[in-house]
């Protein structure tokens, strides 16, 4: 595939196969953007380089990607901008179907914690090392993923309580 | 002064029934439940140019105290219906709700997990409003509906 990388992406990629050889699987580019697919394990050293030596500042989102019957099903996305050199990215990590778990990058991005939450309700992926790691929209006590491609598009009847319509009487 | 130099040294004669479902139906106070984009339209239904007040309506409570009627005005989520149940419940009776929309009638576009397909599913509701959103016309619409309701109602018990 003929990539089309301007002379900042470049060097990102470049710096990037160069200082991570190990964890760098592929890079590839789809409607005008640039994934890097990386693997899960040196997360956390990756982003801190993205941040501190090539100035990719700001987080924009995390989000997930229910690949299902794809082998390594989910996919966790991390958006990526470089305010000083106007360039957007997107770090790909893939994680096995059965235990999804991967290293939380809140200790990079603060901000960071909520999304990685967002990404754990909808499907059940965990983050090590998350300073407050619970549900975010779901309740508490909802055992499903309602992202997950096996989840019913109306949710399982009765798994949320609707509030009780008789009045409480003495 | 008043109403007696019309009706000249007389006197008036009526129902306590029919005295009192004429004040109750033309100080109809709304609580104004607004969940998402039928809120905007519930506004301008209190605003000038639709002018709730025509129908004794301009008082938008947003203590349920105080209020009469309440209106869902959007998308009910089911972390949400805790807390509509709970003002509805604080509300005094005699009351009244009304559905505003596609959303809060039937769940509407929002056909999955985290929404509540219609809010009759823990509100008795008196009156439902098509459209998404409605037009401020369809929620007056809607309260000459309640109106008409609360006129027809027996409002006095004999309290055995």
């Amino acid at each position: 595939m003929n990539l089309e990388l301007s002379e900042t992406l470049q060097n990102t990629v470049d710096r990037l196969s160069d200082k991570f050889e190990d964890s760098f699987i592929k890079v590839y580019q789809s409607t005008g953007d640039t994934f890097i697919l990386v693997e899960p394990q040196n997360i956390v050293d990756i982003c801190r380089y993205l941040k501190e030596e090539l100035h990719y500042i700001y987080l924009t989102d995390i989000f997930g990607i229910d690949r299902f019957t794809s082998e390594d099903r989910f996919e966790v996305v991390y958006n990526l901008i470089s305010l000083r050199n106007r360039e957007k990215l997107f770090l790909k990590v893939r994680l096995p179907e059965e235990e999804p778990v991967m290293d939380s990058i809140t200790d990079v991005w603060q901000s960071a914690s909520w999304m990685e939450r967002e990404v754990y309700d909808m499907f059940g992926i965990k983050f090590n090392n998350h300073p407050d790691f619970r549900r975010i929209f779901m309740p508490e006590d909802y055992n499903y993923f309602p992202l997950r491609k096996e989840f019913p598009l109306l949710g399982i009847p009765g798994s949320i309580e609707l509030p009780n319509s008789t009045p409480d009487t003495e | 002064m008043g109403i007696e130099s019309s009706l000249g040294d007389g006197f008036l004669t009526t129902k306590v029934d029919a005295l009192t479902n004429w004040a109750r139906s033309n100080a109809a106070w709304p609580m104004p439940m607004g969940l998402a984009c039928c809120a905007i339209e519930m506004m301008a239904f209190a605003g000038p140019k639709y002018d709730a007040a025509r129908f004794g309506s301009e008082v938008m409570r947003f203590s349920p105290r105080q209020s009469d009627v309440m209106i869902v005005a959007g998308w009910v989520n089911y972390k949400m219906a805790h807390a509509i149940r709970r003002i509805w419940d604080q509300m005094p009776d005699p009351k009244w709700c009304i559905a505003m929309g596609a959303c809060a009638s039937t769940g509407g576009m929002h056909r999955c997990y985290g929404v509540v397909q219609g809010c009759d599913n823990f509100l008795p509701v008196d009156a439902y409003i098509s459209g998404c959103p409605p037009r401020p016309d369809a929620l007056l619409h809607a309260l000459m509906k309640i109106q008409d309701k609360i006129r027809t109602e027996h409002s006095v018990t004999l309290d055995t």
